[in-house]
């Protein structure tokens, strides 16, 4: 089939050739025939040139390099732009960056996929701003009663300041109230909340607190994330990562240094002890000697191998940083902050300042000032090639990590930040983990004090200035319904002392010996029980003549049913038998043995196929002998009853305690009636319900949080109020 | 209403008469304090915590300036407490509490619940206050006893009103078999029904003692009966049952009742039931006219018959010594017991349902707690009781003979010795019948209707929207059309009348058994396969009979599909477990040096 397409468009081609182009020269021609001919053969069809002119080669429209045999090359096009003078050079340069690069473009990612980002993203942001509404929904679906329309005003007496615009006080016995209320600071104007209350009720709203809590979880969530990949960063056993890394804290730190000497002192003063520490260790150990085993192997190599003695210089270079003093300013603050931190400062005839006071040997010294500290840098060590590279590498680790943590972007934020043209560096032996986490939160500190323009003594986490925070504003604080709870719970009053069953019903209990026996009771010594006998002041005397046929039958009614106990006994040992489960007898004759009219099957037969049922649960009347109780189930009244467990209930205890009582005016007073059977939404006659706006459901949530305590207030102002 | 009699404790004083007769005054709510003070404390908690707040507030408001407490401290601050004895009056059930580990929604649920039903039994506590009236009594002489004063006495010494219930109707013409004072757990205590042995039935307006209807059926009247007015009654005559309205004017004949020998009607339910000599059991619909329910009891003749106020259950009595309870919703007895040697003669029930007193051909009278279906205590009497009744407050009457006993405290573990009041008649008695709300016995006799007063025997405080003696007819059609709407269903009678707020326990099969039963066929049973008829002599007999038998026994088929299956993988495992037995076998034990 498709070698029949080609065939036939091949003759289209050639016809519309012949067509278009009657009398040219027969090269041309022969040359497309060739090349169909050669196309044949191929799979694919070689794509027709639109254009056969002779102007194949160069067009004003666009740019064919088939002529050529070549691809069009940049420096092709642009080639000119560097012999012309009027170019900048920046834009040369970039030019040659675009020429040397040889990466291509990534592709856009197709349309499916960046629609669903764009709904994903999408998607949470109307998540978020629906998410607010959560709580109206919940306090919404768990209200007894909700009275639509919602903002409607309070049918309730009104203050005389709302209902009278221009009042005066004018009788004397006002002024006088009025008097004691300002004395008081009381409010006139507005007497729902005294100015301590309101203050009180601003210093924290429950959205207020919560906001708190989420930002106190917040830090301790990134705390912990922060953790978990220190653990896992140490774990990674590429040197070359850790060196780099490393190099990064270092370099750092020291730009952390140099703020924290102008903003935080004492923490600066903190950080010096700590390089005083380990210079000292430096200084005891023999870490970066030529003593070691691989600096002598490095010491024998480096007479021939040039990298070699470079490692030696380095790991030399390292313990000289390492034990070099580090150098307090003198206490003149003019002098250092005018010759910066650069020069050498004059500190040689100053007697040591104490910076370690762990050190015994440098006690006993001057009183030790705080003052601003600043280190002496060493020289750069690196040369800018080396330190290129690691950067690169840095940046690379970095969007690594971006890209699978989007969680984490406060630390990363800070725990990585690059400074290329930082040069000063220290290298410092040991700086674990840990030791960068007090780094971090140092900065942390820092960052909030900032905030805040308020100086803060020591090293304290966010996490513990936030508690504080709380702690702080405790005396004042409004109470929430929370707090309300939890009070509650604690006074609670003990549930009144279970009452028993009414009365009468009680004695009779208490009464009735409690039937523990598991012995029959022998129902003819139950009948024939003595019985009292009554006194009676008057005896019957008279039998009439109508009644004595009467007796006649009730006589024989008497000796008709003699031994009704044995029937009674048989009654119910039927009753009893009809209640067990009979034995499923599955045995069939024959069947391994001799079958037929007169033989019974054997008895292992008969046990092996004799099925028992389980016996029945013991019936009611087990211990009653004289009773006997239907087991029959009433299926009428089960139609009518609860058969399925609903919602919160766990067990049937709890729903069955939950509908005890009665909801209906016979057994109820008509107020708990309606009480009782108020109906769950009630809307007003005529009136628009119109949709929750924020601002309402806000408010509407604020009001029924701060209910209690505003209950109490209004009490308060309420005993003073003029009336 | 005894508080005519009550209202007399200063009168009985000055006349000094040995013994007294009188009520208690009314409590007053001053009266309590010494009791609601030791409650007081327990009370008050659970309003001191709601009112924590409010009370620091105001303290701090009081002592706003150098201490000085600037207004009077109010002396019966808070609601006012309720007594405790009320509350447990009204508990219905024991309080939840919520269990350790409960979710939210579940604490919630349970917590105003509570809440809610606290409120109502507080409520009701409280509105205890409007029952203010108590029941009165019959107190005699140190040396003397109360079942010597005579009727004579009590009358005169009791205000008018109350003296002039004591009263005698001779109907000489015809004897008296049955009466009744309308059985007024709903409707007023003034209509008074009366049928004789020989057709005589009369309804007389009990207090003003007009005759409304009087008339002779021309039959024998076996039992009457008020249905749930007194517009309406019923009369169980030699064949049929009649129903009448208050005119004597015939509505109704039951010929589907026949032989009808006594009759209850269940107020509640709007159920006459009718026990008759045929041993059936039957209960009519009152408000519909339809028969829920014929029982063949397979007793025999059924002459003793009571209910059960308190969960509407028919107690029979039988020759044998019997008793069998029964609902219309079981063709069996709920429970039988064997209460006497010899025939059963009479029996009644208790108002709430607690105790059953009955009385035998063998003398004996005995009290059972038919919860529990035990015997409390029983007595002999010298006749026996052919006639049984039990008052609102607990007063048995028994007649014996010619004697009407008064007994107190029967119902209760400690047996009567002796009885509370006695009155002689003329002839024999047959009937008796206490007056709801009244201190009054009506006695039915071979010489006509005998009313006795017996201080202590009506429920002194009525529920006026349940049942009102002094209604008017206005409040009487209401009252009607409310009962008829609140009328409970005849499924719901058992021996437990709260079960309907249990969940019904039984499971999914058995459940659906009984639906089926109901039913008569099984919703949720498969079609049986139906081929669809095609075309183009594709269905054909032969074509439809083939399809049918590709689907016919499909269940089956999966079933031995399974069987088959589960067999072979039992077989599998059975040759596994041979062959590694097998292979055991067939070491030796020198196998293990082997290498």
């Amino acid at each position: 089939m498709a070698a029949d397409e080609e065939e036939l468009s091949i003759n289209e081609q050639a016809i519309s050739a012949s067509e278009e182009e009657e009398g040219s020269d027969d090269e041309r021609k022969h040359k497309k025939l060739l090349e169909a001919i050669s196309s044949m053969g191929s799979r694919k069809r070689k794509k027709q040139n639109e254009r056969s002119e002779a102007s194949v080669q160069v067009s004003e429209f666009f740019v064919n390099a088939e002529g050529t045999g070549e691809k069009v090359n940049l420096s092709d096009l642009l080639g000119t732009v560097e012999k012309t003078s009027g170019a900048s050079n920046k834009t040369k340069k970039q030019l040659r960056n675009l020429q040397s690069s040889k990466e291509t473009l990534e592709l856009p990612l197709n349309k499916q996929q960046t629609e669903k980002i764009q709904r994903g993203i999408a998607y949470e942001k109307t998540a978020a701003e629906v998410s607010c509404w959560r709580n109206i929904i919940l306090q919404n679906q768990k209200a007894e009663q909700m009275v639509f329309p919602l903002n409607q005003e309070s049918s309730g007496p009104k203050r005389v300041e709302q209902v009278v615009a221009g009042w005066k006080v004018q009788t004397p016995l006002e002024q006088e109230i009025f008097r004691l209320l300002h004395i008081n600071s009381q409010p006139v104007d507005d007497p729902v909340l005294t100015p301590v209350e309101e203050q009180s009720l601003k210093a924290m709203s429950l959205e207020e607190a919560k906001i708190r809590r989420a930002e106190l979880q917040k830090a301790r969530a990134l705390q912990s994330y922060y953790e978990a990949k220190a653990k896992r960063e140490k774990k990674i056993k590429s040197k070359k990562y850790h060196r780099v890394q490393k190099k990064a804290k270092c370099k750092d730190f020291l730009k952390q240094f140099d703020e924290m000497v102008k903003t935080n002192p004492e923490g600066a003063l903190e950080e010096l002890k700590k390089m005083e520490l380990s210079r000292m260790e430096e200084r005891m150990s023999l870490k970066h000697q030529n003593s070691g085993k691989w600096a002598k192997s490095k010491a024998i190599m480096a007479k021939y191998d040039d990298s070699a003695r470079k490692a030696m210089q380095e790991q030399l270079q390292m313990n000289k940083d390492l034990t070099q003093k580090i150098v307090v300013p003198s206490d003149d603050e003019h002098e250092s902050n005018e010759e910066g931190l650069e020069t050498i400062p004059d500190f040689v005839n100053d007697s040591e300042p104490v910076i370690d006071s762990v050190n015994p040997w440098m006690r006993g010294q001057l009183t030790h000032e705080e003052s601003e500290v600043s280190c002496v840098t060493t020289e750069d060590v690196q040369t800018a090639e080396e330190e290129n590279e690691e950067e690169e590498l840095v940046g690379e680790f970095e969007r690594k990590r971006k890209l699978r943590q989007v969680v984490e972007e406060d630390v990363v934020e800070v725990s990585d930040k690059e400074e290329g043209d930082d040069d000063d560096e220290e290298e410092e032996e040991e700086e674990d983990v840990s030791e960068f986490n007090t780094l971090f939160r140092l900065m942390r500190s820092e960052k909030t004090l900032e905030g805040s323009n308020q100086t803060r003594e020591g090293l304290n986490t966010p996490g513990q200035e936030d508690e504080d925070g709380f702690l702080n504003e405790g005396q004042i604080r409004v109470r929430n319904i929370e707090d309300l709870e939890v009070l509650g719970e604690v006074v609670d009053p003990q549930p009144i002392a279970e009452p028993s069953l009414p009365q009468a019903v009680a004695v009779e209990a208490t009464s009735e010996p409690p039937n523990k026996k598991k012995r029959e009771i022998d129902l003819k010594e139950v009948l024939t029980k003595e019985a009292k006998a009554v006194k009676v002041p008057f005896l019957p005397t008279v039998v009439d003549e109508e009644e004595r046929d009467e007796q006649i039958s009730i006589i024989k009614e008497a000796f008709a049913g003699d031994d009704v106990i044995s029937d009674f006994i048989k009654d119910k040992s039927k009753r009893e038998a009809a209640g067990r489960p009979e034995v499923v007898d599955l045995t069939l004759p024959g069947w391994g043995e001799w079958g037929g009219v007169g033989l019974k099957p054997s008895r292992w037969k008969r046990k092996r196929f004799r099925i028992k049922m389980a016996p029945p649960p013991p019936r009611q009347d087990q211990k009653l002998p004289d009773v006997i109780i239907s087991e029959n189930r009433n299926a009428s009244v089960a139609s009518h009853q609860v058969s399925q467990l609903p919602f919160p209930f766990q067990n049937t205890a709890q729903f069955e305690s939950s509908i005890r009582t009665p909801i209906g005016p016979t057994w109820n007073t008509q107020s708990v009636v309606k009480n009782m059977t108020k109906p769950k939404v009630i809307t007003k006659m005529g009136a628009i319900i119109e949709p929750m706006d924020a601002f309402l459901a806000v408010l509407v949530l604020g009001a029924n949080h701060r209910n209690k305590s505003k209950l109490s207030i209004a009490f308060s102002s309420h005993s003073l109020r003029f009336k | 209403m005894d508080s005519l009699i009550c209202y007399l404790p200063n009168k009985v004083n000055i006349y000094e008469f040995d013994w007294l007769f009188l009520t208690q005054p009314p409590k007053r709510y001053w009266e309590e304090t010494e009791n609601t003070d030791q409650r007081r404390p327990e009370e008050e908690q659970g309003t001191a915590v709601q009112n924590q707040n409010k009370s620091t507030v105001k303290e701090r408001s009081l002592k706003r300036k150098n201490g000085e407490s600037l207004e009077k401290k109010d002396p019966f601050s808070g609601e006012a407490p309720i007594p405790h004895k009320q509350l447990q009056k009204f508990q219905r059930g024991e309080k939840y509490k919520v269990p350790a580990g409960a979710r939210q929604r579940l604490k919630e649920a349970i917590i105003s619940s509570e809440a809610m039903s606290e409120l109502a039994q507080k409520q009701a506590a409280r509105y205890d206050l409007l029952l203010p009236e108590d029941a009165g009594f019959l107190e005699g002489d140190e040396d003397e006893d109360t079942n010597t004063i005579s009727q004579d006495d009590i009358a005169d010494a009791a205000d008018i009103t109350s003296g002039s219930k004591v009263y005698v109707i001779a109907f000489s013409l015809y004897l008296l078999k049955k009466l009744q004072i309308q059985k007024n757990v709903f409707v007023c205590n003034r209509h008074l029904l009366v049928g004789g042995k020989k057709g005589h039935v009369a309804c007389i307006d009990w207090q003003s003692k007009d005759l409304m209807c009087e008339m002779n059926v021309m039959e024998t009247v076996n039992d009457v009966k008020w249905l749930h007015t007194e517009a309406m009654f019923a009369v169980a005559q030699k064949r049929w049952l009649y129903i009448y309205d208050s005119k004597g004017l015939e509505l109704h004949c039951v010929k589907k009742f026949n032989d009808v020998l006594r009759m209850q009607f269940l107020p509640y339910h709007f159920l006459l039931a009718t026990a008759s000599a045929t041993g059936f059991l039957q209960y009519l619909d009152v408000s519909v006219g339809k028969e829920i329910a014929a029982i063949c009891t397979k007793m025999g003749r059924l002459d003793v018959m009571s209910q059960n106020p308190h969960n509407a259950v028919i107690h029979l009595g039988h020759p044998n010594g019997t008793i069998s309870l029964w609902s219309p919703n079981q063709k069996e007895p709920l429970v039988k017991i064997l209460c006497h040697r010899g025939a059963v003669r009479s029996l009644t029930v208790d108002k709430t349902g607690t105790y059953m007193v009955t009385s035998g051909l063998d003398r004996k009278l005995k009290v059972y707690d038919i919860r529990a279906f035990k015997p409390l205590h029983s007595c002999f009497l010298p006749a026996g009781a052919s006639c049984l009744s039990l008052s609102q407050r607990g007063l048995l009457s028994a007649a014996t003979g010619d004697i009407v006993q008064v007994y107190q405290n029967v119902l209760g573990s400690s047996p009567v010795s002796k009885p509370y009041m006695a009155h002689r008649l003329q002839g024999q008695i047959w009937g008796l019948a206490y007056c709801p709300f009244e201190d009054v016995l009506g006695i039915g006799h071979g010489e006509g209707f005998t009313s006795m007063i017996v201080p202590g025997a009506g429920e002194p405080n009525f529920d006026a929207l349940d049942t009102n003696p002094f209604r008017s007819s206005k409040q009487r059609q209401e009252w009607e059309v409310k009962a008829l709407l609140e009328k409970v269903q005849p499924e719901l009678i058992g021996l437990d009348p709260g079960q309907l707020s249990k969940v019904d326990q039984a499971s999914f099969e058995q459940r659906h058994k009984e639906h089926v039963e109901a039913l008569g066929f099984d919703p949720l049973a498969k079609d049986k396969f139906k081929p669809k008829t095609k075309k183009k002599g594709r269905s054909s007999a032969g074509a439809i009979e083939k399809r049918k038998r590709k689907v016919a026994h499909e269940d089956q088929r999966d079933k031995i599909r399974q069987t088959v299956q589960e067999r072979t993988e039992r077989d599998k495992e059975q040759k596994e477990k041979s062959n590694e037995k097998k292979n055991l076998g067939n070491k030796s034990t020198l196998d293990r040096f082997r290498k």
